[in-house]
């Protein structure tokens, strides 16, 4: 009887088998690697409507973060200046600038109530809530600590324009919810730039990292307290950041 | 060659010149009824398959476009669940599991019987497996596909599903691995992936046989594909029986893994009725139970109108009978032993729990489990019930419907009385009834397109539990010419004779 299939089908098992673990794992791999913030959100760097430098007003004049961000401390957003805050300084500073032509405009009524439309570079989904102020200073007395603003926005002092350098996807967060201690820093140095704890502080803040229990924190939903107790903490489930 | 025209022969056992009691069957009935040679086997067993299509029975056409309509309705339903959302079921606090999970339970256990005849029952070198055992295993595939379709869709929003299994992705998130409901999913599609790969191996020759005897170019192609390259060498048999083998030997923990990790979706909760350490070998029971009342539900009709009762003997209802008897009892056993666990333990509210149960307001559900499952059984204990066929096939529906009912007994009247007896509430399914309807569209869809495209036995199984298969064999005793004793072992006959 003649053959029913041709020669080249004797490879055929192999083939399949082959391209389907080929694919399967390489489309698994790529949806992780390539699909995730990882790839796609870190490097965002978006043309604001004014050339507004950090490096030069945070890095080389040496502004406060909060200068500008006023309410990061005291709300759930850092906040954005009003054209009145820049305005402070630009009545007397390069008062007359092209790069400013904007500002001005915005500031011709003598309030700003037309602001510059600037545009928004790290966003967390509609489901994920994130607190500036839950973040910039936890604790008591001496277990106080915060995340510096570099921790998450990176070397802000280096930027001419404004880029995310993390990903702020959920595994991100994870990271340093299950293991705060390397990111705590005196409350203090939280606008520091380019700051790192000496082996003193690291040791405090390993202390300190104990006593907080941040949402999604593995240490967080059942904990044996330095006395022995058993504490259970309602900040561990998902609804700290999942509201 | 034949002697005599298989469809003629008289019904009179011993018309037809039955060896009833043989030597060569060791004092037992034979396997294989009929005075047919290894070749008239391939005749009947094939018959079926290499009808054309044009040629296609009524009956049977009949019964796949009903099977057909069936599925079609679920596609819709399935649609409009998605759509809409799992509220369309009656299902609602204290009653958040209903029909969802009781259809999944149902479709899941029935699969058991299919493994067991497979696997349990090659590695104790039952032969009489051999003329079932395809058909089993069709139904086990069917079956948990039914029962994952139902679990796949009680999630209500089916496009998350994907967070069943640990994918690597960048929210950090896995399932929660201390959840039983977690290791459900890796223990029916293990499940799901070894009875397939068993089902395949076992169906290679056949497709084999079905490819070589082909006529038209498509059914060469068609089976050609699916025979993977057999051409039945002895090497090829050897390979063929190590990898059964080995597959036996992966499938036979599953018939009771599987079960009891289902029955942990129940146990390792805390509610009173589901907490119950008895779960798993009292759900594997059950399992095993209905799966073979479904073979019997299957197989009755079938071998009548496949014209395979000769192949598929009283002898074979006869076996699963008894199975149905064992198991049935376990389960009885079962149902007794929770009812003196409540009372023994003093827990007032395990004992309310069964009171209610079998007194509360779903009574009804308790008592037609109690006697589908525990009492109509009991006939085979007499062996004049046990071989009559037609009492056989409705016993087994009753077992079908019993063993539907236990799960909705265990899942509902255990949710309906909350802890707080302000959320008491009465559950009443809304548009289930076409869920279930629907999963059986699918799964006799399948079973019917199976049935018909595919080799519904293991030939060379079958021809290896004949007379003419023991190396004994004197010839045919009637003088008929046809195969002798030497040569006409087919190799699949080895490891059968040798057991």
């Amino acid at each position: 009887m003649a053959q029913i299939f041709p020669r080249w089908t004797n490879q055929a098992p192999t083939l399949i088998l082959v391209g389907t673990l080929v694919l399967g794992g390489g489309g698994t791999f790529g949806m992780y690697w390539w699909a995730s913030p990882y790839n796609t959100d870190v490097g965002y760097k978006p043309v604001q409507p004014i050339e507004y430098s950090h490096k030069l007003h945070a890095g080389e004049l040496g502004v406060d973060c909060r200068y500008c961000h006023s309410y990061a401390e005291r709300s759930a957003f850092a906040g954005v200046p009003p054209t009145a805050t820049c305005m402070n300084c630009h009545t007397q500073v390069k008062k007359d600038s092209q790069k400013l032509k904007k500002l001005r405009e915005s500031w011709a009524d003598g309030k700003g109530d037309k602001p510059i439309e600037w545009v928004r570079i790290h966003k967390l989904p509609d489901f994920a809530f994130f607190n500036h102020s839950a973040h910039l200073g936890v604790g008591v007395g001496e277990n106080r600590a915060a995340v510096g603003c570099e921790t998450c926005h990176g070397r802000i002092d280096t930027m001419d324009v404004v880029k995310q350098v993390q990903p702020l996807s959920m595994s991100w967060c994870l990271e340093c919810h299950s293991n705060p201690a390397p990111n705590l820093r005196p409350v203090e140095q939280v606008t520091a730039m380019g700051w790192t704890g000496d082996l003193a502080w690291r040791d405090k803040a390993q202390h300190i990292a104990g006593t907080l229990n941040p949402p999604g924190s593995l240490s967080a939903a059942q904990k044996v307290l330095p006395d022995g107790k058993l504490a259970t903490y309602s900040t561990a489930g998902c609804n700290g950041c999942h509201r | 060659m034949a002697t005599a025209n298989p469809t003629t022969l008289p019904d009179d056992p011993k018309l037809r010149g039955d060896v009833v009691l043989d030597e060569q069957t060791g004092g037992r009935e034979p396997l294989v009824r009929g005075d047919y040679t290894f070749h008239d086997i391939t005749e009947r067993v094939l018959a079926v398959n290499e009808k054309p299509i044009a040629q296609t029975p009524s009956p049977f056409k009949f019964g796949i476009a009903l099977a057909a309509a069936g599925f079609a309705m679920f596609g819709g339903y399935v649609g409009y669940l998605i759509w809409e959302g799992p509220g369309i079921w009656g299902n609602n606090t204290p009653v958040a599991w209903a029909w969802d999970i009781v259809n999944f339970v149902f479709w899941v256990g029935i699969g058991h019987a299919g493994t067991l005849i497979s696997a349990i029952l090659y590695l104790f070198r039952q032969k009489w497996r051999t003329s079932i055992n395809r058909y089993a295993e069709a139904m086990t595939i069917f079956a948990v596909l039914a029962a994952g379709s139902c679990v796949v869709l009680h999630t209500g929003r089916v496009w998350m599903d994907y967070y069943l299994f640990p994918i690597p992705n960048q929210m950090g998130l896995w399932p929660n691995f201390r959840s039983p409901l977690e290791w459900d999913v890796f223990a029916v599609n293990t499940y799901l992936t070894v009875s397939l790969l068993f089902w395949f191996t076992g169906l290679v020759p056949d497709f084999a046989t079905l490819r070589d005897r082909a006529t038209v170019k498509w059914r060469r192609l068609f089976y050609g594909i699916l025979s993977l390259g057999w051409r039945g060498s002895m090497r090829h048999w050897v390979t063929y029986e190590k990898a059964y083998q080995i597959l036996a030997g992966f499938s036979a923990p599953l018939v009771l893994s599987v079960h009891t990790i289902v029955s942990f979706d129940f146990a390792v909760s805390q509610l009173p009725g589901w907490h119950t350490t008895i779960f798993p070998p009292y759900f594997v029971a059950g399992a095993i139970f209905s799966g073979f009342a479904m073979v019997l539900t299957l197989m009755i009709p079938a071998r009548e109108w496949l014209g395979l009762k000769d192949l598929v003997t009283v002898k074979h209802i006869e076996n699963m009978n008894k199975i149905i008897l064992v198991t049935g009892s376990m389960v009885g056993y079962a149902y007794g032993m929770e009812f003196f666990v409540a009372a023994y333990s003093g827990n007032q509210y395990e004992g309310f729990t069964f009171i209610n149960r079998a007194g509360g307001p779903y009574w009804w559900a308790y008592w037609i489990m109690m006697t589908c499952n525990v009492i109509t059984p009991q006939l085979f204990w007499f062996k004049k019930f046990r071989t009559n066929v037609k009492l056989t096939f409705v016993l087994s529906i009753f077992v079908n419907i019993g063993m539907w009912f236990e799960r909705f007994v265990i899942t509902v009247t255990s949710l309906h009385r909350d802890a707080l007896v302000s959320s008491w509430d009465y559950f009443v399914p809304v548009t289930e009834v076409l869920f279930l309807t629907g999963t059986f569209g699918l799964f006799f869809f399948l079973f019917l397109l199976f049935i018909r495209f595919f080799p519904v036995m293991a030939m060379s199984e079958v021809k290896g539990v004949m007379p003419q298969a023991n190396p004994h064999w004197e010839g045919y005793q009637h003088g008929q010419h046809g195969h002798g004793a030497s040569g006409a072992v087919p190799a699949g006959a080895v490891a059968q004779k040798d057991l």
